[in-house]
C-alpha cells in the first residue's frame, strides 16, 4: 500500500546572502551608534547628510520604484516639515525633538489634499503637478511673516540649547551644547535611517508589499485579484509624506536656519534624491544604499567644480537610466543574484515522502 | 522565376517557435491561398514577408532580391502592400484619409487611385468624410484593401479579411478581387473561410503548426486531404 | 477701467504662455512623451538668439529665424539619438532622462553664460503700444499673441492638411500599422519634436525679449507651459491657447491685488480647473 504523501511547503525570503549581512549590519549599525566616541565633529556632520540623504531615498523609491509614483515634488514636503517643526519651535515654544515629530505627522496630513489633485493626473503629468504643488506650498510659505517670508529665520539658540535631551548627550560626553547638537541629530538621522530601512522591508514582506508589487507590475491584473490599487497607492503616497516630512524637519535643525528658497530646493531635495535612486539601483532597498555612497565619493571628489558638478551628475544619471535601469546595484544583483534585503518569495520545502511500498494491494 | 517566394522561412516569439521552414512561392499574376487552423502560423508568415518581423536576408525572395531582413517601411517601397488581419484602420484619420495614406511609402502612379478606389467600392465615396473607425466591418476592410491598393503595389497581401464579417458582406468584397487581379496585382490570401479560398485561388497552401502540409491547385485537393491537412488528422 | 486693462494683459500673457506650451502639446500629441527639459531648451534657444544677434549683428527677429533650423536639428537629434530609446511601456526612463537632460541644460548654460540675468533687446519696440479704443496694448505683447495664434493655425493645417500630418496622426494611433504606410516612426518623432524645437524657438524670442532671463528660469516656463496644456485639454492645441489665456488672466489679477501673489494666483487656477474639469475645457485626445 502507498501513503500519502505530505506537503510541507514554505514561503521563505531568507537567502544565505542575506542571513550573514543581517549579522553584519548589526555589528555595523553597533559601531554607529558608537561613532561619536572616536568620529570627529566634521565626520559626525558628513554622515548626518549620508544618513538624512538615504531616508529621502529609501522614500522617493517607495513611492516611484514600488508605487510607480514619480514625483518630483518631494520637496514640499521636506520644506513643510522643516516649516511646521520651526513653526512650533518658535511660535508655539516646543521642544524641537517633539516638534520634528509633529512636522512629520503635519506633512502627512498636508499628503491628504495634494493625493486629493495629484491622484487626478498620470504619468508625466503626475510628476509636473507634484512640482506645482511644491511650489504652491513654498509661495504661500513665503507669505508667513511670522517665519521670515521670503527671506527666512534662524532657531534661536535657545530653543536647541535647551532641550533636555541635547543636555543629557552633552553631560554624557562631556561637550558643549554645539557638539551635542552634532551628536544627537546624528543619532537621531541614525535611529531614522535604520527605522525607515526597516519599515520599507518590513512592508515589502507583507501581504501589503505583495499588493504593491502587482499594482506596479500590472494594475489592471492586480485589481482583478481584489488589490485596491488606489487605496495602496494613496498609503503609500501619504507614509512618504510622513518620512519625508520628518527628515525635512530633523534636516532643519541641524540647519538652524531656513528660507523658502532653500527648503524648497528642487536641486537640493529632488534632482539630488533621484540621482541617488537611479544611479544606486531603483525599486530595490540595497539601491539607495549604494547610490548614496557614490553620491557622496562623487560629491567629495567634485564640490569645487559648481555646474560642472551636476552637470556631470546629470549625464551619469543619463547613461545609467538609458544602458542600466536598474542602477549599479541592479548590475550586481543580476550578476551573483545576491539579495541583502530579500523581499522575493520562493517556495521550498516539498512533498515530504512517507513510506511507500509496492502498489494498491501491498 | 517566382515574383514573390519564401525560403526555409523561420520565425521565433522568445523561446517560442512559430515558423519552422516555410516554402511557398508567388508567380506573377497568381493568386494563392493559405489555410489552416488558428496558430497554425498564417499570420506569422504574412508578418514575416511584410517586414513587421525581420528574418534572415535570404528568407524571402522578391523579384530575385533578399528582402528577408528589411523592416516594412522598405518593403512597402518595393511594391508589396499588406491589409492587416484586424483591418488595422487609423482612428485619427478619415475615410478618405486611411487611403491617401496608403501612398506614403510608395507614391507610384498607376491604375489605383482615389477615384479607381472609390469605383471599386462605392459606398466609401459616401463616407470620405468620416472617421475611419465609424464604419461597419465590411465597409472597414474595403477601406483595408483600398489603403493597399493606394500604392499600386506589384503584391498584395490580405491577412483573414473574411474574419468576423458575415457572409453576405463577405461575398461583397470577394466580388471586387476580379478586377484586382486584372489590374494586375499578384495576391497572397490567408483565409479562414475555405470555401471562398479555394474559389479564388490559383493554388492553395495549408499550413499546421508552423509547417506547410499540403499544397496544389484547388481541383487537384480532395475534401479528405484538405481536412487531413488542416486538422492533422487522418 | 483698471479691469478691463488686466484683463488685456491677461490675454497678452497668455499668448506668451500659449507659445511655450504648443510644443509640449505636439510632442505629447503624438509620442505620449513629456519633456521635462522644455523649459530648459526655450532658455537654450533664447541664448542662441542672443548670441546670434550679438555675433552677427543681427536684428533679434532675423537672429530668431536664423536660430529655427539650429533648434529643429537640435531637436531632431535629441529625439532620434537619445528620447527614442526611452519610449516604450515604461514610464520611468523618459521621465528620468529628461529630468537629466534638464539638470545638463540648465548647468551647461551656467558654465557657458554665468548666472547673469540677459535680455534680448528690440530698441525702441520694446516699450512702442498700440491704442486700441481706450487701452494702450505693447507692440511685443500684442506680436506674441498673434505669433502664438499664426503658429496654433499653421501647426493644425499641418496636422490635418498635409501627408506629414496624416502621418504624425497616424503614427500617434499605431506605429506598427504606419510601418506597412512606409512610415517610419523614428523619424516621425523625430520630426516631430523638431518642430516643436522651432516653435519653441519663437516662443523664446518673445522670452527673452519680454523680461530678463538666466539659465535656471527653465523649470518655471515647464510649469507653466504644462498647466496650460492641462488647463486646455489634452490633444487640442486651440485648448492650449486657451488654457495660456485663462492662467495669464489668473497671473494678471493676482498681480493687480499683490505683486507677489501673481505666481501663486496662477498656479490656484490651474488646481481650480483640476478639481472642477480633470480633463481639461476642451479634452479632445483620448488616451
Amino acid at each position: 500500500m502507498t501513503y500519502v504523501t505530505i506537503p510541507h511547503w514554505k514561503v521563505e525570503t531568507r537567502t544565505k546572502a542575506s542571513a550573514t549581512f543581517a549579522i553584519v549590519a548589526a555589528l555595523l549599525i553597533l559601531l554607529a551608534f558608537a561613532a561619536p566616541l572616536f568620529a570627529s565633529r566634521s565626520v559626525l556632520q558628513d554622515l548626518f547628510f549620508i544618513l538624512t540623504m538615504l531616508v529621502l531615498a529609501q522614500n522617493w523609491n517607495l513611492l516611484a520604484g514600488y508605487a510607480g509614483l514619480v514625483s518630483v515634488g518631494q520637496q514640499a514636503f521636506i520644506g513643510f516639515g522643516a516649516y511646521a517643526m520651526f513653526a512650533l519651535v518658535i511660535l508655539a515654544g516646543l521642544d524641537p525633538l517633539i516638534a520634528i515629530l509633529l512636522a512629520g505627522i503635519a506633512s502627512a496630513l498636508l499628503a491628504i489634499p495634494t493625493a486629493f489633485f495629484l491622484f487626478r493626473l498620470q504619468g508625466a503629468y503626475f510628476a509636473i503637478g507634484s512640482w506645482v504643488i511644491a511650489e504652491v506650498v513654498r509661495l504661500a510659505l513665503a507669505q508667513w511673516k511670522a517665519l521670515g517670508g521670503g527671506t527666512g529665520t534662524s532657531l534661536p539658540r535657545e530653543a536647541t540649547r535647551d532641550m533636555p535631551a541635547l543636555k543629557l548627550v552633552g553631560g554624557l560626553f562631556g561637550v558643549k551644547s554645539s557638539e551635542a547638537g552634532d551628536i544627537l541629530t546624528y543619532w537621531l538621522a541614525l535611529l531614522l535611517a535604520i527605522a525607515t530601512i526597516g519599515l520599507v522591508y518590513r512592508l515589502l514582506r507583507s501581504k501589503q508589499g505583495l499588493g504593491l508589487a502587482a499594482v506596479r507590475d500590472n494594475q489592471e491584473a492586480a485589481r482583478s485579484v481584489g488589490v485596491d490599487a488606489r487605496r495602496m497607492k494613496t498609503l503609500v503616497y501619504l507614509a512618504a509624506a510622513f518620512g519625508t516630512g520628518l527628515a525635512g524637519a530633523l534636516i532643519y535643525v541641524q540647519k538652524a536656519r531656513i528660507s523658502p528658497d532653500a527648503a524648497f530646493s528642487v536641486v537640493d531635495w529632488t534632482a539630488y534624491v533621484i540621482f541617488i535612486v537611479v544611479i544606486g539601483g531603483i525599486g530595490t532597498i540595497e539601491g539607495p544604499i549604494v547610490g548614496v555612497i557614490v553620491f557622496y565619493i562623487l560629491q567629495t571628489l567634485l564640490a569645487d567644480y559648481g555646474s560642472w558638478y551636476l552637470l556631470i551628475l546629470g549625464l551619469i544619471g543619463i547613461v545609467i537610466m538609458l544602458f542600466a535601469p536598474r542602477g549599479l546595484w541592479g548590475l550586481f544583483a543580476e550578476r551573483t543574484g545576491i539579495q541583502l534585503f530579500p523581499v522575493r518569495r520562493r517556495l521550498t520545502g516539498g512533498p515530504v515522502p512517507l513510506a511507500k511500498k509496492g502498489g494498491p494491494h501491498g | 522565376m517566382a515574383l514573390l517566394e519564401t525560403r526555409n522561412l523561420i520565425a521565433r516569439y522568445g523561446d517560442f517557435q512559430a515558423l519552422f521552414g516555410v516554402d511557398i512561392a508567388l508567380d506573377q499574376g497568381e493568386t494563392i491561398a493559405i489555410i489552416g487552423a488558428n496558430g497554425a502560423g498564417k499570420t506569422t508568415l504574412m508578418r514575416s514577408i511584410s517586414g513587421i518581423l525581420v528574418n534572415q536576408p535570404g528568407a524571402v525572395l522578391f523579384d530575385g532580391a533578399e528582402i528577408g531582413a528589411l523592416p516594412a517601411p522598405d518593403i512597402v517601397a518595393r511594391g508589396i502592400a499588406m491589409v492587416p488581419e484586424g483591418r488595422k484602420l487609423f482612428p485619427s484619420l478619415s475615410v478618405e484619409e486611411n487611403l491617401l495614406i496608403g501612398r506614403y511609402g510608395r507614391a507610384v502612379d498607376g491604375h489605383w487611385s482615389l477615384d479607381t478606389v472609390y469605383e471599386l467600392f462605392p459606398i466609401l465615396r459616401e463616407r470620405r468624410a468620416n472617421p475611419g473607425t465609424a464604419l461597419s466591418g465590411g465597409q472597414q476592410q474595403m477601406v483595408a484593401i483600398g489603403r493597399a491598393l493606394m500604392s499600386n503595389p506589384r503584391v498584395l497581401l490580405c491577412d483573414e479579411i473574411s474574419l468576423g464579417l458575415a457572409p453576405v458582406v463577405i461575398k461583397d468584397i470577394y466580388a471586387a478581387f476580379p478586377r484586382i487581379r486584372a489590374a494586375g496585382a499578384s495576391i497572397v490570401m490567408v483565409e479562414q473561410d475555405i470555401g471562398q479560398a479555394l474559389m479564388v485561388a490559383d493554388r492553395v497552401y495549408c499550413m499546421m503548426e508552423g509547417r506547410i502540409t499540403l499544397s496544389g491547385a484547388p481541383s487537384d485537393l480532395t475534401r479528405e486531404k484538405i481536412h487531413a491537412a488542416y486538422f492533422g488528422v487522418a | 477701467m483698471a479691469w478691463l486693462d488686466t484683463i488685456i494683459q491677461g490675454i497678452l500673457l497668455g499668448g506668451l504662455y500659449a507659445l511655450f506650451a504648443a510644443g509640449l502639446s505636439l510632442v505629447f500629441g503624438i509620442m505620449r512623451l513629456v519633456n521635462l527639459a522644455h523649459g530648459d531648451l526655450i532658455v537654450l534657444a533664447a541664448f542662441l538668439i542672443l548670441v546670434l544677434a550679438s555675433v552677427l549683428g543681427l536684428n533679434p527677429f532675423i537672429a530668431a529665424l536664423v536660430a529655427m533650423p539650429l533648434m529643429f536639428a537640435i531637436g531632431w537629434a535629441l529625439q532620434f539619438f537619445l528620447l527614442n530609446r526611452t519610449l516604450g511601456t515604461d514610464i520611468l526612463p523618459p521621465l528620468l532622462v529628461t529630468f537629466g537632460l534638464s539638470i545638463v541644460i540648465q548647468n551647461g548654460l551656467l558654465e557657458g553664460f554665468t548666472a547673469d540675468s540677459r535680455r534680448i533687446s528690440v530698441g525702441g519696440l520694446e516699450s512702442a503700444s498700440l491704442a486700441i479704443g481706450p487701452i494702450n496694448v505693447g507692440v511685443m505683447p500684442l506680436l506674441t499673441l498673434a505669433s502664438a495664434i499664426a503658429v496654433i493655425v499653421g501647426l493644425n493645417q499641418l496636422f490635418y492638411r498635409t501627408s506629414l500630418g496624416r502621418a504624425f496622426r497616424a503614427t500617434s494611433d499605431d506605429p506598427v500599422t504606419a510601418g506597412l504606410m512606409g512610415i517610419r516612426p523614428k523619424r516621425i518623432f523625430a520630426t516631430a519634436t523638431g518642430i516643436a524645437m522651432v516653435v519653441v524657438t519663437i516662443a523664446a524670442l518673445y522670452l527673452g525679449t519680454r523680461a530678463n532671463f538666466d539659465p535656471t528660469i527653465g523649470p518655471a516656463r515647464l510649469i507653466y507651459a504644462f498647466e496650460a496644456v492641462i488647463i486646455g485639454g489634452l490633444g487640442s492645441l486651440w485648448g492650449t491657447l486657451a488654457g495660456g489665456i485663462v492662467i495669464g488672466i489668473a497671473q494678471t489679477f493676482g498681480a493687480a491685488i499683490n505683486p507677489e501673489w501673481q505666481i501663486l494666483a496662477g498656479h490656484l487656477a490651474f488646481l481650480l480647473v483640476l478639481l472642477v474639469r480633470p480633463r481639461g475645457l476642451f479634452p479632445r485626445a483620448v488616451d
